[in-house]
């Protein structure tokens, strides 16, 4: 891990978000509360996981050691996924899995806006592509929250009981290290320092209408960019990896 | 508890490509206008069939009464004098 | 003209439109049990969707590769539209989507007993694609022409969904006989448990079947339990010899008179009983059908409420 260039690592977490955002909103196949909205969550889940096949196929590249997105998808250790530990946590209700949604897709929105005029070409690409997808996925998550959040005494109190669980773990999106700084000021990747207020802007303006209060707090859970996660990833890994690991000899 | 209702029933209708009819795709449930656009979306656009989407709650469709057919579309089965074939065109003139 | 006069004279009307080969719309006159057969079928055909979702849907978070989630995610999507398809066509008979979960979870609607077997490996999704979805597919495109306006345009549509179900399903078969001696063991483990199942869902055998009557006559079904079954089961054998799988049926063999293949019997105690709700996964479906049901109907009422405000806020405007 400590050769990985900084655009290696750097594309492992943004893959790897993907690829865990994919995870849980796969689950929701066949548990959707209508009909409809069960075909919306897959189509969301399809397009992380195709975004995760992108992202982590150019990290296989920059790696250059004949890995392919499968291989970092289903065979790394715990330790080196590298998503932020928002995405790994279980969905509690539909409230929860919305206004998670929400927030990460705001995030999703400004950070791939700027990344898609960046020099990179591949991740200007990547980027071009997942900006389309991000916008729809916020304007349904918003709207959803929206509902919920003003709809009945329960809905209400569910949103907020979500926005509460998952407030704690938004300051994490926002981290930095020397590394990513010096691509920043490289220019190929956002500042991502500079995108929190406008992305605090976008919550608050969903929050608002959703009659819910953004929680008072300045401690944020942070370790999943480092490799330190939740109890939750083991159990993601257990499932996902199951196939390759119990068969590491058969291709599917 | 409330009944369960599944929400309104919605009609959709989709543009394959752009000045194409709007043609009858199918129904969607949702409670909001927003929200039948997006499941109409999700619903009847995922192979890449559509460049635009409407949709009417399916109570404000008014269909014509089967009963009334021969009312309502046989007067309309002699009027031939409607149609560019019923004219007799001089020898040598060009079809504009 | 008495009643009975109307009723014969109505009916008779009716059944030329149906001779005709005109299609029956929603809002045609027709007689009850036209209707009442429609809304039985549709509806179990729109649960059979839903409840398929589930034994696939069990391996999504296990599936071995990206594409592979991919591939899985974007069939059982597919299945959940096909429901929504099948619900809207119903719905034109004058039953409500909500009616009909509600006939499903007290039983008065069936749904495919092949969703009562589990999907164990990676190699049943194989199977359930070939096997199940190849089997659903063949009485699909029989039913494109079925005389009801807004079913044979549903069916239209599934059908050209459904083309690559099959095909997938197929492929990871294939793929599977071409790997490691673990993988083909599996392959054809999962060929042995879901082929009688799958031979199974046509139904009993014409001399038994009980609904054929009027089914044929209205041209709601086109094509016998029997011939569906043998189409299947021609076309699929084939297949299962090109990778290398055995069809578990030792009287298979092919009948030069009859141009089909002869199979042995099946086991219709075994269908009755999954029928009758003893097959190994009846009451876990259904449970779990109900489970989200119940989970998403404080999000149905809150989208109500919601949208209530806002007209009510409208009104206060105005």
């Amino acid at each position: 891990m400590n050769n990985q260039t900084p655009l290696l690592t750097y594309c492992l977490r943004l893959g790897d978000n993907a690829l865990i955002q994919s995870y849980r909103l796969s689950e929701w196949c066949s548990n959707g509360p209508i009909l409809e909205e069960d075909l919306a969550l897959t189509n969301f889940a399809l397009d992380m996981t195709g975004r995760a096949d992108l992202l982590l196929a150019y990290a296989a590249t920059l790696e250059g050691k004949g890995q392919t997105s499968d291989s970092l998808a289903y065979r790394r250790p715990e330790k080196e996924y590298l998503n932020c530990l928002i995405h790994e946590l279980p969905d509690e209700d539909f409230a929860f899995t919305m206004v998670r949604l929400m927030l990460t897709s705001a995030y999703d929105m400004l950070l791939y806006s700027a990344l898609e005029k960046s020099p990179n070409e591949n991740l200007a690409a990547i980027a071009a592509k997942a900006i389309k997808e991000t916008r729809y996925h916020l304007a349904h998550a918003a709207g959803w929250v929206e509902r919920l959040g003003d709809g009945t005494a329960e809905s209400n109190s569910r949103t907020m009981q979500a926005l509460t669980m998952l407030w704690p773990f938004t300051g994490e999106m926002f981290e930095t290290d020397s590394a990513e700084q010096q691509l920043a000021a490289d220019g190929i990747i956002p500042n991502i320092t500079a995108l929190k207020e406008p992305w605090m802007e976008k919550a608050a303006q969903v929050l608002k209408s959703a009659t819910l209060e953004i929680p008072a707090l300045k401690t944020w859970q942070t370790g999943g960019r480092t490799g330190r996660h939740t109890e939750n990833l083991g159990h993601i890994l257990c499932e996902m990896q199951y196939l390759q690991r119990a068969y590491p000899d058969a291709t599917w | 508890m409330t009944q369960d209702t599944q929400l309104r029933s919605w009609e959709v209708f989709t543009q394959t490509r752009s000045g194409a009819n709007y043609i009858h795709a199918g129904s969607v449930h949702a409670s909001d206008r927003n929200m039948a656009l997006q499941n109409a979306r999700d619903t009847y656009t995922r192979r890449g069939e559509g460049t635009s989407i409407w949709v009417v709650p399916t109570d404000a469709i008014t269909a014509s009464d089967p009963n009334e057919k021969e009312m309502f579309f046989d007067p309309a089965n002699d009027k031939i004098y409607r149609l560019p074939t019923f004219y007799t065109m001089p020898e040598g003139a060009k079809a504009i | 003209m008495t009643t009975t006069d109307i009723h014969t004279e109505l009916l008779k009307n009716f059944e030329e439109k149906i001779e005709r080969g005109d299609a029956i719309e929603p809002k045609d006159r027709m007689p009850d049990a036209y209707r009442k057969h429609l809304i039985r079928q549709i509806s179990q055909h729109a649960h059979s969707e839903v409840i398929g979702m589930q034994p696939e849907g069990n391996w999504i978070t296990r599936a071995p590769t990206l594409r592979a989630r991919q591939i899985l995610l974007a069939k059982i999507q597919d299945e959940g539209g096909h429901g929504l398809y099948l619900y809207s066509a119903a719905e034109t008979l004058g039953i409500s989507r909500a009616e009909m979960i509600e006939q499903l979870h007290s039983g008065k609607a069936k749904y495919s007993n092949i969703f009562n077997y589990p999907a164990l490996t990676w190699a049943d999704i194989g199977a359930i694609g070939w096997l199940v979805d190849g089997a659903a597919i063949v009485n699909q495109v029989s039913l494109q022409r079925t005389s009801y306006g807004p079913y044979s345009r549903a069916m239209v549509r599934i059908c050209k969904e459904e083309s690559f179900h099959q095909r997938q399903g197929y492929e990871i078969m294939a793929k599977m006989m071409k790997g490691t001696k673990e993988q083909q063991e599996m392959a054809q483990d999962a060929m042995n448990r879901w082929w009688w199942p799958s031979l199974m869902m046509f139904g009993p055998h014409d001399s038994e079947s009980p609904h054929s009557g009027d089914a044929f006559r209205w041209k709601i079904k086109r094509a016998s339990n029997d011939e569906l079954r043998a189409k299947f089961i021609d076309k699929t054998v084939q297949q299962a010899e090109v990778i290398g799988l055995t069809i578990p049926d030792n009287e298979l063999k092919w009948n030069e008179e009859r141009g089909h293949y002869d199979h042995g019997p099946i086991n219709w105690t075994e269908f009755y009983e999954v029928i009758g709700g003893n097959g190994p996964c009846n009451l876990q479906r259904m449970n779990h059908h109900k489970r989200v049901h119940d989970e998403g109907k404080w999000v149905l009422e809150a989208a109500e409420a919601w949208t209530k405000k806002r007209e009510q806020k409208l009104f206060d405007l105005n």
